[in-house]
């Protein structure tokens, strides 16, 4: 607990807003085209067209495919999205419909305290 | 129950999928339900992770079964160099790809939940896993931990339920492991979802000595042990003792081999103990058990055999100073390497601690002849029950061997010598009993054979001297139907020494 405690208390008191001028190099893990794989790369495309125009990279990997992948980036859940740059390496799990939370997973909008 | 004579058992017992756990198979009646998942649940350190992987090294290298593991806790670096320590690596068997390591972490900082998912990238690993090497048995350990990096338990608690029925689907026999949670067998009531088979462990402190519990709570179409079975670890992995459950299949041995006093030989049949047979010293402190025990172990190294001794009352060095003092000397024997003592506090570990050091002892160093020295100190580390199993279960180990083994036991009591507390003389063949008796201010040794299977045996209390030359069994002196023993014995023989005008042939002395 008190290292997600101590990222929430820091990341508010930063200088730059989160997100600035990084390229995105995003990955997104699903399972077959079906309607949640489908929903999730909608929601994702519509994040990056808003925030990250021109800095952002999209690499969709479906594990029926190559399920000898799911063990790098330690997948459990799908669909998940994995941010590999900038680093620190994020994880969000889901179809990527809660924008306000898949922006603040992304760090592209501060963490606020009553987020969890 | 209603027509059992009309109706012939039509169901099938469940197949099942031996363990390879020494007991374990025995309690289940072969083994885990095959094809199905098995809840193993326990406190910390109760010896899950070691079951689960036993369970998959064992069907790996004898049952032609390959496994996989799935670690949620440890890493694959740690796992490996534990299970290493404890002789069980998997490294050979996974370089065969009859076994393979996953571990899946479980991070919960990292994680942020933004919509519907579910858990397929966890499904499509297992499979991919599973169907790598043609696995037929998985270990889960412990997807508790999910728990703790997904919060929506709603939609965690119906994967999981889809997660176990695929696996019986897929046919795979499975042990998902469960740390026990509070008024619950596991701390997010996985035995909801597991039903067909549970095993519980328990690692308990009494006493301050720290013992192990295995107990298969229930097993579905399946009959098996309700009882808690103590069990140990050491190097060769987990043995679980069942109490109940002992074969007697033993071959025995018409050969015979001397108790190392030849008057005492006289008595069990004129050649001794049989090979391979188990014998109880009974008797109170002081009455002589240690010197008939170092007499056997002797005599043992006199034919050249190798004898292990387990004193657990005082060390090797006070044994063998005791022994000299009445003529017995044990130096040549240790210096040879024949004769090997272990000394160790019954309280320096726990009882599976002191069987397993046995069993390893005896098993590593072959010695035809053993002693234990007292038996009944080890009441010390366990209650009754477990002393009587663990004893049962070294007793048929040791008669498997072919190994002869005399045990004493100190009675408490000198009124009723014959009740040995720990009521273990059925597994015995043969009972001394040796008595010090205080009679008209003079304390008398005696010793008779309370039993001896298979041979005849005298039934005379015969008084006997420990002297510097040694123990000597008194020849039976009656006098009006009688049997005299002490002062009244001496007497006696000095009476007729006399009338027989032979006044230099004296009685004994003590």
């Amino acid at each position: 607990m008190s290292p997600k405690s101590a990222r929430r208390a820091r990341k508010p008191g930063k200088a730059r807003a989160a997100g600035d001028g990084d390229f995105y190099d995003l990955r997104l893990y699903i399972a077959g085209q079906t309607a949640r794989s489908l929903a999730a790369l909608a929601n994702l495309q519509k994040i990056c067209d808003e925030h990250l125009e021109g800095r952002y990279r999209i690499e969709v990997i479906d594990l029926l495919e190559r399920p000898q992948l799911a063990r790098g980036d330690q997948i459990l859940a799908l669909p998940t999205l994995v941010r590999k740059l900038p680093e620190p390496i994020r994880k969000l799990v889901g179809d990527l419909s809660n924008t306000e939370r898949a922006l603040v997973g992304l760090d592209l909008r501060p963490r606020s305290p009553a987020t969890s | 129950m209603a027509k059992p004579a009309t109706r012939p058992a039509l169901v099938q017992a469940v197949p099942k999928s031996p363990t390879g756990i020494q007991g374990l198979d025995e309690i289940t009646g072969g083994g885990l339900p095959r094809g199905r998942p098995t809840l193993i649940c326990g406190g910390p350190g109760c010896g899950k992770t070691i079951l689960a992987m036993e369970f998959l090294i064992n069907g790996a290298r004898e049952f032609n079964e390959p496994g996989v593991f799935v670690s949620f806790e440890e890493t694959i670096d740690d796992l490996t160099q534990n299970f290493a320590s404890l002789g069980l690596d998997p490294r050979p068997l996974a370089a065969r790809k009859k076994l393979s390591l996953d571990y899946v972490r479980v991070e919960p900082n990292e994680i942020q939940e933004t919509g519907n998912y579910d858990l397929d990238g966890l499904f499509i690993r297992l499979e991919h896993a599973i169907d790598a090497i043609g696995a037929k048995r998985i270990v889960l350990d412990t997807i508790e931990a999910l728990f703790s990096g997904l919060s929506d338990t709603r939609v965690l608690r119906a994967e999981l339920r889809r997660l176990f029925n695929w696996l019986r689907t897929k046919g795979v026999t499975a042990i998902v492991t469960g740390e026990r949670g509070e008024g619950l067998m596991t701390r997010h009531g996985l035995e909801e979802y597991i039903t067909d088979c549970v095993i519980m462990l328990d690692h308990r402190v009494v006493d301050q000595n720290a013992t192990r519990r295995l107990r298969v709570v229930k097993y579905r179409g399946s009959t098996h042990g309700a009882n808690e079975s103590p069990f140990f670890i050491d190097e060769s992995g987990i043995s679980v003792l069942p109490i109940t459950s002992l074969g007697l299949q033993h071959s025995v041995s018409p050969s015979r081999l001397s108790t190392g006093v030849p008057d005492l030989d006289e008595m069990v049949g004129g050649k001794g103990y049989f090979r391979g047979s188990s014998i109880l010293v009974s008797g109170t402190a002081g009455s002589g058990k240690t010197s008939l025990a170092g007499y056997f172990a002797e005599a043992a190294c006199r034919r050249r055999e190798s004898a292990l001794y387990f004193a657990f009352e005082e060390s090797a060095a006070q044994i063998t100073r005791n022994l000299r003092s009445i003529g017995l000397d044990l130096e040549p024997c240790l210096r040879k390497g024949l004769l090997q003592i272990h000394a160790a506090r019954p309280t320096t570990s726990g009882l599976e601690g002191h069987l397993s050091a046995m069993h390893r002892l005896v098993e590593e160093k072959k010695p035809r002849v053993v002693v234990v020295d007292p038996i009944s100190n080890l009441i010390a580390v366990g209650t009754s029950i477990e002393v009587k199993a663990m004893l049962a279960r070294l007793i048929d180990f040791m008669k498997v061997r072919q190994v002869t083994a005399l045990f004493t036991s100190l009675t408490i009591d000198e009124g009723h010598p014959e009740g040995t507390d720990i009521g273990i003389s059925s597994f015995m063949d043969t009972w001394l009993v040796l008595r010090n008796m205080d009679r008209n201010g003079e304390r008398i040794r005696t010793l008779d054979v309370l039993k001896s299977r298979g041979m005849p045996h005298s039934n005379q209390v015969r008084e006997f001297l420990l002297t510097s030359k040694g123990l000597k069994l008194l020849e039976v002196v009656r006098d009006q139907g009688r049997v005299l023993i002490g002062s009244a014995r001496a007497a006696h023989v000095a009476v007729d020494a006399l009338l027989a005008r032979r006044p230099e042939k004296r009685a004994p002395r003590r």
